[in-house]
């Protein structure tokens, strides 16, 4: 990198590329990956009125399955995407009825500790099955990014995971607003009882929600592991940014939780960027600090987030 | 045979009983209305029909079936609606969205119902696309109605429609009232403003400690004169 001291920032293309390829980029990334999952806490929050804690293990569960699918039959982590949101969504359905279910007529503090504990034994679960190593979906083969106008670098998966989050936030948006279940999971988080006075089978409503959130925090742990590696403990990490997104984008509020995620990732990734002088105004190593803090001046300035969502 | 008859209902919420041997009944055609002072245990006797309440003694019976503590979710498929006081609307969710909502278990087109609906509420119909939390107070009752009418109901629960509504949309939801029994609908509906609701009812109960006190035609309680000292203001 050319010493700052001797160039103009916006007049010197390469900081600005540099800015575009190593800060903007990686933020717009992470930040899809949260919002995926931020999608799914605000969802379970909305409906089922508890912080899921162990939302982050849906996403280990979501990614180590894809990684086994992928060895299994050979295929790009993508092909069996869709297969692996069928079998997490299956776990999630599986943990509920039987962690969470019988809490349903409790506290929600109650069932907010249930979920760390089902967090705990998710993760021991997965490192029993698939050991405590760091696993890769990629071959080892490097491969060369896209470069367009000679200096913006884009690598394939960054613009995949980009697209397909996209894509996975506009079937979410569809399902929604235009699908009876849909319409159904919006009004349950508007009014439990109200629906059950409707008539909405309101246990089929919790299914759905469920189906959801582990399908996106399934596609958002396939992207986290594509744009580094798989272990044990990347759902944990995760936990953190995704409340701070779902917080910040008003909890309840899936929408909300969108906007949210892209804030967090790109606030992580741009303060680490040399604003002033030469040397990273934050260190990367602080980066979970800025969703954190994030996350305690939104609760402070206003609980109910951006979107207007619940309070805790 | 009565379209709902509620038998000695006892029951509340904690470990208190509200209802003290509660006991109503609704015929094929009739607007029922209960009156009674705040703390009578008005609402609380709604919510015992659809099984939203602790019950320690009686039985609620729908056109000769038993439904006591049934999950409110069956009382519906049964052709019970009910509009609370409160949260009645789900106020995220458009006009026509709650709507929609309100046919949740209709499996058949309920399109020519909805028509209907916004025929009989006009100012719905203008606002189809807004939330129903955006709407008036007035407005927010129509859409709880309507909601409620979606399934064409064998019986509709009103618990106090026109509370805290102006005097125009009181007046209306009045004559909503009168035009959904004209339909066929037997209504049950609980209402503080005595005097508008029993000069539409057939009968009216009066409830007092959650006890049935008396019981009547609605004219015949509009006349009586302890009735009047109780909640006519004389």
């Amino acid at each position: 990198m050319i010493p700052r001291s001797q160039k103009c920032f916006w007049a010197d293309n390469n900081f600005k590329m540099d800015f575009i390829n190593f800060y903007l980029i990686p933020g717009l990334v992470l930040g899809s990956i949260y919002a995926l999952g931020a999608i799914g806490v605000s969802l379970v929050f909305g409906i089922l009125r508890f912080a899921n804690f162990a939302h982050g293990e849906l996403m280990l569960i979501g990614a180590y399955i894809t990684y086994s699918l992928m060895v299994f039959t050979g295929l790009h982590p993508l092909m069996v995407l869709p297969i692996a949101m069928l079998f997490t969504s299956l776990v999630a359905v599986g943990i509920d009825h039987t962690f969470y279910k019988p809490f349903r007529a409790s506290k929600s503090t109650i069932v907010i500790v249930a979920s760390f504990g089902i967090a705990l034994m998710a993760r021991s679960a997965v490192q029993i099955i698939w050991g405590v190593d760091t696993f890769s979906y990629s071959s080892g083969r490097i491969q060369m990014p896209m470069i367009l106008f000679d200096t913006l670098r884009l690598s394939h998966k960054h613009v995949w995971i980009v697209c397909c989050s996209v894509a996975l936030m506009a079937v979410i948006h569809l399902i929604l607003t235009r699908t009876r279940t849909g319409k159904a999971m919006r009004a349950m988080s508007d009014s439990a009882e109200l629906a059950r006075l409707t008539g909405i089978k309101t246990e089929n409503v919790v299914k759905a929600t469920w189906v959801l959130g582990a399908s996106l925090a399934t596609a958002a742990g396939v992207f986290l592991g594509w744009d580094s590696h798989l272990h044990s403990m990347m759902g944990f990490y995760m936990l953190l940014p995704m409340f701070a997104a779902a917080i910040l984008g008003g909890i309840g509020q899936p929408y909300g939780a969108m906007v949210g995620g892209l804030v967090v990732g790109l606030a992580e990734e741009l303060s680490a960027y040399p604003w002033i002088g030469d040397s990273p105004l934050l260190s990367p190593a602080y980066k979970a600090g800025v969703a954190f803090a994030l996350m305690i001046i939104m609760l402070i300035w206003r609980p109910s987030g951006l979107f207007k969502g619940r309070v805790f | 045979m009565s379209v709902l008859s509620i038998d000695n209902l006892s029951g509340g919420y904690g470990e208190a009983d509200i209802l003290h041997g509660i006991s109503l009944e609704i015929n094929a055609g009739e607007i029922v209305v209960v009156i009674g002072p705040n703390g009578a245990g008005k609402s609380t006797a709604m919510k015992a029909v659809f099984g939203l309440l602790r019950l320690s003694g009686g039985s609620v019976h729908l056109a000769g079936e038993e439904i006591t503590n049934m999950d409110p979710a069956e009382v519906v498929n049964k052709g019970v609606c009910y509009v609370p006081q409160t949260n009645n609307v789900f106020p995220t969710l458009t006009v026509h969205e709650n709507l929609e909502m309100g046919a949740y278990i209709r499996k058949d087109d309920f399109r020519p119902r909805l028509a209907e609906i916004y025929e009989m509420f006009p100012p719905l119909a203008e606002k189809k696309k807004q939330a129903a939390g955006e709407l008036s107070g007035g407005q927010r009752q129509m859409v709880a109605m309507g909601k409620a009418l979606m399934l064409e109901p064998t019986l509709l629960m009103l618990d106090e429609p026109t509370a805290g509504l102006s005097p125009i949309y009181r007046n209306e939801i009045f004559q909503i009232v009168r035009q959904i029994n004209d339909s066929g609908v037997p209504i049950l509906m609980v209402e503080q403003n005595a005097k508008q609701s029993l000069a539409v009812a057939s009968r009216g109960y009066v409830l007092v400690d959650g006890q049935n006190r008396t019981t009547g035609k609605g004219t015949d309680l509009l006349n009586d004169p302890e009735i009047a000292k109780m909640f006519l203001g004389g």
